[in-house]
């Protein structure tokens, strides 16, 4: 298998868009990527796009090929991924392997997604046909509801008073907030920088114990990203930024993983398969972006991807282990709780920020001497699990 | 089995599930493997209807289609013979609240209730929840 690096990167102000398509969106995201590549149109190969509910919040489907035409790449495979919060993740993951056989030379990936702009209703049911849609959605099981019934199991397991846990989960979002209010490209941006814990426990109940302020928003966005072979990279831009590992797995039902749901068994199969291929330990990983769509989730992920023992997530956090001057800064790019959710487009966010970070080019909230991040990137109730590893150095 | 045998049993009190004839666990919901070994060797049996709740959450946003039912208790119950199932559990909201973290561990009993079913679900006939009836309450 051939190295891959990315050239280029591109993502929307996140937040809300009525007044642009997810066509629009996209080719927005694409084009800031695309101008910082070097490259010309008729170099880009196959198209991997990412989107998850464009029927029900667009009423729109077979997105791939209408992506491609609007950049100016008529004619080209392109390829829509589903994956649930992790489809732009998934279309990364595919893209690089592509490349990596040595199929493509430079393929462009990314999504776009409307939650927003779809309104609390249609998003909330949008989002929920990434349960079970059988046996848990007959509940009224939602999103927020997944991860309620996670923190409540990991209270419980770990002997921790649910009010502790929920301060604990509080600073989850304190932290993010901060960090997304200094990042332009955030929903929250210049917004809710000094959110306080009480300010989060006392937010409108959503499901409980989750509060509002311990969700992630509704969110309209676009990414991209381009990718190349090494070779070529190196030829193109001054700092390419190599794609070091790279995993995935899957998951049936809640109910069919019963206890493991706060251990995220599929995260740490995928964690694991990415550690291997780029042959490094999660210490060798200076910060990560990883998927908070709940304050709990960040915790847990924190835990399944092997950076901390189980039910000691929770500490790190409290303890500012995971703030952008600590062990291991988690979500210095917001995350998705302060920087928004485009689902869709969620996963490659996540490599634009590690990418803006490795190169240094991340001004608002630098992590010091990164030399290799990681993404994490959740699809439904663990269903599609995907991590990827950058670094600015070849292996 | 066919999704809508599980819930057509609930509607009449039992909870089917099947049991695999190569390791002896329990598959609920159906599946067409066994969700312990893969097996399709698997035998349909009406399980015990009873179980403890595990983890629940009381849910104050809806999706479109369930907003009438709001606010509503989901809850995953872990039945006697294993396996787990999501459902709903059929006290008052205030009755959940005082109880809180308390109600995880609870003995359950299962039965099956019938909702108006909305566009998207598959039984386009009508949608039905597994409810749980908390034992030993006053
Ligand atoms: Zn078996």
């Amino acid at each position: 298998m051939r190295d891959v690096a990315v050239l280029g990167v591109g993502m929307t102000k996140f937040g809300k868009h009525p007044d642009k398509s997810l066509v629009d969106l996209f080719a927005e995201a694409f084009f800031e990527a695309f101008e910082e590549s070097n490259i010309e149109l008729k170099d880009i190969q196959a198209l991997y796009y990412g989107n998850f509910v464009g029927e029900m919040t667009d009423g729109s489907g077979n997105l791939s090929g209408f992506m491609a035409d609007e950049i100016g790449l008529r004619g080209i495979p392109a390829i829509r991924y589903e994956g649930a919060c992790a489809s732009s993740s998934v279309a990364f993951r595919e893209a690089a392997r592509a490349v990596a056989a040595g199929y493509y030379d430079i393929v462009a990936v990314g999504g776009s997604e409307r939650l927003y702009t779809a309104g609390t209703e249609i998003g909330t049911r949008a989002l929920a046909t990434a349960v079970d849609g059988v046996y848990e959605i007959t509940a009224g099981l939602t999103f927020p509801g997944v991860f309620a019934l996670a923190a409540r199991l990991y209270a419980k397991t770990y002997e921790i008073p649910l009010e502790e846990l929920r301060e604990m989960m509080a600073m989850v979002s304190v932290k993010n907030h901060k960090y997304g209010a200094i990042n332009p490209k955030a929903q929250f941006y210049g917004k809710l920088g000094d959110l306080k814990v009480e300010d989060v426990l006392n937010s409108r109940m959503i499901s409980s114990p989750l509060t509002l302020l311990d969700c992630c928003p509704m969110t309209d966005g676009g990414s991209a990203a381009i990718i190349a072979a090494a070779d070529i990279a190196e030829d193109l831009v001054d700092t390419p930024v190599y794609v070091r590992g790279t995993g995935q797995s899957s998951a049936g039902g809640l109910f069919r993983q019963k206890e493991d749901i706060i251990r995220a068994i599929p995260r740490k199969k995928a964690a694991e398969m990415a550690f291997k291929e780029a042959k490094m330990t999660p210490k060798d990983i200076d910060f990560v972006e990883i998927h908070d769509c709940f304050t709990i989730a960040e915790i847990i992920a924190t835990e399944a991807m092997g950076f901390f023992e189980y039910g000691q997530g929770c500490y790190a956090v409290r303890d500012g282990v995971t703030s952008i001057d600590g062990d291991l800064p988690v979500n210095p790019d917001g995350g998705l709780i302060g920087k928004g959710h485009p689902v869709g487009a969620t996963g490659v966010s996540q490599v634009y920020s590690v990418v803006k970070q490795l190169r240094g080019e991340f001004k608002e909230n630098p992590v010091k001497n990164a030399e290799t991040g990681m993404t994490d990137t959740l699809g439904g109730d663990f269903g599609t699990l995907v991590n990827i590893i950058l670094s600015i150095h070849r292996r | 089995m066919r999704f809508v045998d599980f819930f057509n049993a609930l509607l009449e009190g039992k909870v089917i599930g099947q049991k695999c004839l190569d390791c002896g666990s329990y598959t609920c919901p159906p599946k067409a493997t066994c969700d312990n070994c893969a097996s399709r060797n698997l035998e349909a049996v009406e399980l015990s209807g009873k179980g403890v709740i595990r983890t629940f959450t009381t849910t104050y946003v809806a999706p479109s289609g369930y907003t009438e039912e709001a606010p509503y208790t989901v809850a995953m119950v872990e039945l006697d013979e294993g396996p787990w199932i999501v459902g709903r559990i059929d006290l008052p909201n205030e009755e959940i609240e005082r109880l809180g973290q308390d109600l995880i561990g609870a003995r359950v009993s299962v039965y099956g209730k019938e909702f108006p079913t909305e566009p998207f679900y598959p039984d386009k006939k009508r949608r039905v929840v597994p409810m749980f009836k908390v034992e030993g309450l006053r």
